[in-house]
């Protein structure tokens, strides 16, 4: 195992980040402002009042100016499996293309179609049609948002599929456990409702700045009041959806877990880290920055620790297990092993996957050679050390390979979950103001609304980077590690690609901001 | 009720169905040949805007075929997705490109503060228009023409890894764009002169359409000028292509023994042996000619229907010639035997299986993609009408 190159792993990894941190700026916002605008017109088609219609009309053009980036970043990813992901793409494509050909059918001919006919059907359809029509572009837009997370869902815990080892793929054997993998159900809320969320303050933070600029008053209090009742809906349906997440990530993800919250040494009745600061050993010469540029680059793992400021006593065991006193594996429990408490080591989980690797290769083998007893007992040695296949490609690796950047997962999960909390006290804020008609007069809370626009965003990023780096090093969670993965290409090929993306996605982001920022200046009377 | 289908019965329906998208995907790509007209069908930036407008329109639903086009290949042939897309690199990645430029092009190209500039959307729209038809035209061709890659699935259990265990190889450094200079059989001939003819065809179906929906007297000249040049390339590059296919040696699959060999004229044979094939290829041929000739001479708003049904036929025809009749629909000219078949690329029997119950929802999506286009176009525009128009691209 000692010729990776790295270097190749790693630039496809960040191109594929790249692609969805750039897809991230925009998609959680026309899942949120979709909704939002077939509630307004909706409004606006019980009450025959036009306001509702001057309203729609401003946060549609600022939807339609978000979806088209989103687009352009969105169409890249579908390839982008085949293009540098080309052995995961044969290794799990029987159960993971489904999901992205029934996003095609199902969601985006929905979403295309529909959104044509809002935005240039005003004058072509009835009412009542046009709004048929946005009802069928919300749902459309989102349920693009649920086949994508079941696609994800199944990389972070493979359900609903065996292994064939003629084909030497895994093939799917019940769609419906794919589809309802708690997993992808959970993660379908949590992340939908908390774009609804970043939706939500993408409204109140632009009418704030109406307002605060004394433009359009009236109709931004409007948006400002159906944002915020949408927004506390929507944070509270993505806590409880957390913590559901939460004890999926402890049943099957025990390591990102651990990850999340930095624990090493594990322990019944663990507490929940509200805040922590990181600290180095006190044998190791390195200073605090170098040490966690070490961890996130994935060397010495172990060594980066967070001392806990604020904890909730036995909250991580209550939040995991709904039992304060169930134990919590810390990373080193997980990597070392913990006999007491029944967890393997990463060794035995290795030498179990080799084994298991090489069974396969011996049955292969032997049934080319038209030998069947001994494919029939290679057969099943495979299958008996199958849970560890992905260890096997562990062998002779350091054992921080198997560890995720804990530092980066640790400020990332706490920094979303910060956010997310304060969020609610937010919207729980501007309801009250808009309810005593006073907000005009809270400038402290309406600057705040402004930057919340960016905090949204920034809870958004930290919620992937979560999810997507505590899982490392799995691209299929202990089956298929990351560099398994690759395509047959070059580290050169894949750094001019990154660049070319990363330029263009710059330019795209510029002209987008700068195009909705002449779009606000003009206010709602356009 | 699929349940009762053979699994060769429904590798079948499956290539059938990705032959329906791929043919829906071109007829789409007007949007494409479209977009290379908009400077040479227009005097004034009134006009220019009226045709991109009358274009504009359609661009979501290109985009949605595209990545549902892409999505059934990954679900139903995932082998031949992980081998192409990750071995014709460098074809997808400029075909994905002309995409993300085109995707923001439309909406942002007359919004004040579009940093880059009217112009430069508007070439980035011709951009899009030129190398996607060409691209995907050439990349098609290779289903005949063939790539120099090979396939071994046992490599991912090579523990020494580096890049040998990667299960396609692509042999080529050049990762796909080979295909426009492989001299071997002369294929980048081939491959050109199909990756042309889409592009001229994408045109004509552009003019047409374009005639349909503008009012516009000096754009209706131009466009049946327009219309009368592209027709002749178009038939110059197609019947080029179509004809030396017919005597090209084909890749050919045993069926006893799966192996796959070379047989003289095999698309020929092709066209021969499986009638339904050559009635939908020809049938397709002569609507785009019955389209043209009514888009010449009577100036008939139904030209554009039958040179987009026609289109939409000949590329289906093309995916059956490439596939059925034991032919190998991705070949290798690197090892013959890693070439690809319906058989060998498809998803498991319970996927497929799935997956057909998922088409069944194709006849509703048609149904209100049919209600919404005849919406949209109900009315024809004029340079006066976009004027008053509230929102414009």
């Amino acid at each position: 195992m000692e010729n990776i190159d790295w270097g190749i792993v790693n630039w496809a990894r960040a191109e594929f980040a790249l692609t969805i941190l750039y897809h991230w700026i925009f998609v959680p916002l026309t899942l949120g402002l979709s909704f939002m605008l077939a509630i307004i017109e909706t409004i606006a088609y019980k009450t025959g009042d036009d306001k509702w219609i001057k309203i729609e009309k401003f946060w549609l053009k600022l939807f339609v100016i978000n979806f088209v980036v989103g687009a352009a970043t969105g169409v890249i990813m579908e390839f982008e499996f085949g293009q540098n992901w080309s052995n995961y793409s044969y290794f799990v494509g029987d159960i993971f293309g489904a999901p992205l050909a029934i996003e095609g059918i199902m969601a985006f001919f929905m979403e295309s179609v529909f959104i044509a006919l809002v935005v240039f059907g005003w004058n072509k359809l009835s009412k009542r049609a046009h709004l048929i029509s946005i009802w069928f572009m919300a749902i459309g837009t989102n349920l693009s948002a649920l086949w994508i997370l079941v696609a994800n869902g199944w990389m972070q815990n493979p359900v609903g599929m065996k292994f064939n080892p003629d084909t030497m793929r895994n093939e799917m054997v019940d769609f419906w456990e794919v589809l309802f993998n708690p997993i992808a159900m959970n993660k379908f809320i949590h992340v939908v409702t908390s774009a609804y969320t970043f939706s939500a303050l993408f409204v109140i933070g632009i009418s704030s700045l109406l307002i605060l600029r004394n433009k359009d008053k009236v109709y931004a209090k409007y948006s400002m009041l159906v944002a915020s009742v949408f927004g506390v809906v929507a944070i509270l349906t993505t806590m409880l959806a957390g913590h559901g997440s939460a004890q999926q990530v402890a049943k099957h993800q025990p390591l990102k877990l651990a990850a999340m919250e930095g624990v090493y040494e594990g322990e019944h009745g663990a507490p929940l880290t509200l805040i922590g600061i990181p600290y180095l050993q006190e044998n190791d010469n390195r200073n605090l920055l170098e040490g966690m540029m070490d961890d996130m680059s994935g060397k010495n793992q172990l060594d980066v620790r967070f001392k806990s400021l604020i904890e909730i006593p036995y909250g991580l065991s209550f939040l995991a297990h709904d039992d304060p006193h169930a134990f919590i594996p810390g990373v080193k429990d997980i990597v070392l092993g913990n006999k007491a408490e029944g967890i393997p080591s990463h060794k035995e989980r290795v030498s179990s996957g080799k084994t298991s690797i090489n069974a396969l290769k011996a049955y292969k083998e032997a049934k080319k050679l038209g030998e069947t007893e001994k494919a029939q007992t290679q057969l099943a040695v495979f299958e008996k050390h199958f849970d560890d296949f992905g260890y096997g490609y562990f062998d002779g690796l350091d054992p921080n390979k198997l560890i995720p950047p804990i530092t980066l997962t640790f400020i990332s999960f706490h920094t979303m979950v910060a956010l997310g909390s304060w969020f609610l006290v937010f919207f729980v804020l501007v309801l009250i103001a808009i309810w005593k008609d006073n907000i005009e007069k809270k400038r402290w809370l309406l600057k705040l609304g402004v930057w919340g626009i960016l905090f949204g965003w920034m809870a958004q990023e930290s919620g992937w980077m979560t999810a997507e780096m505590g899982r490392l090093p799995w691209v299929v969670q202990d089956m298929m590690p990351t560099f398994i993965a690759m395509s047959h290409i070059s580290k050169l090929e894949i750094i001019i690609t990154f660049s070319f993306f990363a330029f263009i996605f710059t330019l795209l982001l510029i002209a987008e901001i700068k195009i909705m920022l002449t779009t606000i200046r003009k206010g709602f009377n356009q | 009720m699929f349940e009762l289908l053979s699994y060769e019965s429904l590798q079948i329906y499956w290539w059938a169905l990705v032959s329906i998208l791929g043919a829906f995907l071109v007829f789409m790509f007007f949007v494409q040949g479209g977009q290379t007209l908009f400077w040479q069908l227009s005097s004034n930036e009134e006009e220019k805007t009226l045709l991109t407008n009358i274009i504009g329109h359609k661009w979501e639903l290109t985009f949605s075929t595209l990545v549902t086009f892409g999505g059934a290949f990954f679900a139903a042939f995932p082998l031949f997705y992980s081998t192409s897309f990750g071995g014709a690199y460098w074809v997808w990645m400029f075909i994905l490109w002309a995409f993300v430029i085109q995707a923001v092009s439309y909406e942002y190209r007359l919004k004040k503060g579009n940093f880059l500039g009217q112009k430069t959307y508007e070439v980035f729209l011709f951009i899009n228009g030129l190398l996607v038809p060409i691209l995907v035209g050439a990349a098609v061709s290779t289903f005949f023409t063939g790539s120099s890659f090979s396939v071994e699935t046992s490599r991912i259990l090579n523990l020494e890894y580096n890049m040998d265990g990667v299960i396609s190889r692509w042999h080529s450094p050049w990762h796909g764009l080979e295909a426009v200079w492989t001299l071997k059989n002369l294929a980048f001939l081939q491959n050109i002169a199909l990756g042309l003819s889409i592009l001229f065809l994408t045109r004509i179906n552009a003019t047409l359409y374009i005639k349909k929906m503008a009012i516009s007297e000096p754009i209706q000249k131009k466009a049946t000028k327009a219309l009368i040049i592209d027709t002749v390339l178009f038939l110059v590059f197609f019947l080029f292509w179509l004809i030396r296919l017919m005597f090209l040696d084909g890749f050919a699959v045993n069926p006893e023994t799966k192996e796959i060999f070379m047989q003289p004229n095999k698309y020929f044979y092709n066209l021969i042996q499986t009638p339904a094939t050559a009635i939908i290829l020809l049938s397709g041929v002569v609507s785009v000619l019955i389209g043209i000739f009514l888009g010449i001479f009577k100036k008939a708003d139904v030209a554009f229907w039958f040179t987009g049904a026609g289109t939409a036929l000949a590329v289906i025809g093309i995916f059956f010639l490439a596939a059925y009749n034991n032919t190998s629909m991705y070949p290798s000219t690197y090892d013959l035997q890693s070439s690809l078949t319906i058989a060998n690329a498809s998803s498991s029997k319970f996927t497929l299986i799935a997956m057909s119950y998922v088409s069944l929802m194709v006849p509703f999506v048609a149904a209100y993609i049919i209600w919404a286009w005849r919406v949209m176009d109900k009315d024809k525009v004029s340079v006066e009408k976009m004027e008053k128009e509230e929102v414009k691209y």
